[in-house]
């Protein structure tokens, strides 16, 4: 779905930050925004409420600058994550190239975070894309708060895996984030494929780059 | 073709957007604003208004007019894929405005669909783009 423009020689990937209400998607753009090197990055817009909860999107372009002579720029924006925007959610998903879904790891925020991703995968069918074959992870945010919920229960609640059915892909890919665990395994028989998954806390730039780092590559290698 | 419509309207700026929200070019006097914040702007508005018109029951509303007190904005769908945008100020109509946009619509659907018809399915870039990309994602985004 990337815009490869052969004319203006540009390249535009859209990023989606998607998650429950008060997860903290705003917060990774606006610290990406604060750290990212002035000339690469455009203006930050945020249509909030008064309350500056999104209520449309933020949107904050990227320039990695120009690679074997194609300007290459990422769109990253964030949905409005509280439950009745559902409308505007979907429409900010139209030509994703990529997805970060960023939970809430609190405890009590497990229904919202289950509830979110229901709602991702749900969005996705109805615009036709496939979320197990577009590059996609997940940040457990607020790591930092004492109701964060174990690592291995956000796992397996939010990130189960699905079957891979190409016999070609069958075989471990270690995890080279997360070292001893894989991306690729065998259960029972079957090969899953999980998405890579970071740790956050947001408010103070944990995780936010790792994050990005991962799901930009991907996505370009998805182009190839 | 833009450069005709805008000698014919007398506006001041035309620029094509990417539904998705990518600026495709700008014709005329070059606008003070950021273009990439404009183009992703517009294509927002321009989708929240499909869906109030598909709530209507309406297929599309095809043209937006948003106006100000001294500029304003006229905002056509192309081909389903581009939105024509005109940017004008009190020296026009938007009655003029309207009329020359729909002619310069129907001539600019035809130029897209054929574009699109021709254009590569799945475009490749040259090999050695992706380790140079990763390189530069590394640089920007800290390793
Ligand atoms: N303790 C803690 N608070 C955080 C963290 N990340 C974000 N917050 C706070 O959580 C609140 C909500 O963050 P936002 O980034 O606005 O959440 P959002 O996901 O954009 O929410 P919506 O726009 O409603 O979807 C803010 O007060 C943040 O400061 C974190 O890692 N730890
Ligand atoms: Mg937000």
């Amino acid at each position: 779905m990337s815009l490869i423009n052969y004319a203006s020689r540009e390249i535009n990937c859209k990023l989606v930050y998607y998650g429950p209400g008060l997860g903290g998607k705003t917060t990774n753009l606006e610290y990406i925004y604060e750290k990212v090197a002035p000339t690469a990055k455009g203006k930050l817009i945020s249509l909030a409420t008064e309350t500056e909860r999104t209520l449309f999107f933020d949107f904050l372009p990227v320039d990695l600058g120009t690679i074997r002579g194609f300007k290459t720029r990422f769109h990253l924006y964030t949905v409005p994550g509280q439950v009745y925007y559902n409308a505007s959610r979907k429409l900010i998903l139209k030509g994703v190239d990529g997805v970060v879904f960023v939970a809430d790891s609190q405890v009590e925020r497990m229904e919202a975070n289950l509830e979110a991703m229901q709602n991702l995968y749900d969005n996705m069918v109805q615009h036709g894309y496939d979320l197990t074959r577009l590059p996609f992870v997940i940040q457990y945010n607020k790591r930092d708060l004492p109701n964060a919920a174990p690592i291995r229960e956000l796992q397996e609640s939010l990130n189960p895996g699905w079957p891979i059915e190409d016999p070609a892909k069958h075989r471990p890919v270690p995890d080279p984030d997360r070292p001893g665990e894989f991306l690729v395994y065998e259960q029972d028989g079957v090969w899953i494929e999980r998405v890579p998954s970071f740790e956050g806390v947001a408010v103070q730039g944990v995780g936010v780059f790792d994050t990005l780092r991962t799901i930009s590559k991907r996505v370009l290698k998805a182009l190839g | 073709m833009l450069d005709q419509l805008l000698r014919d309207t007398g506006a001041r700026t035309a620029l094509m957007v990417e539904r998705s929200g990518q600026m495709l070019a700008t014709v005329g006097e070059v606008p003070r604003f950021d273009h990439v914040a404009f183009a992703s702007l517009t294509a927002a508005d321009f989708s929240a208004n499909d869906q109030l018109a598909r709530m209507l029951g309406e297929n599309e509303f095809g043209a937006l007019f948003h106006q100000g007190e001294r500029e304003s904005l006229y905002l056509a769908d192309v081909a389903r894929r581009v939105i024509l945008v005109v940017l004008f100020d009190t020296s026009t109509t938007l009655g003029l405005v309207k009329l020359r946009v729909r002619g310069a619509v129907t001539d600019l659907t035809a130029l897209f669909e054929e574009l699109f018809a021709r254009q590569d399915p799945s475009p490749q870039v040259e090999a050695g783009f992706l380790g140079d990309a990763e390189d530069e994602i590394d640089r920007l985004f800290g390793a």
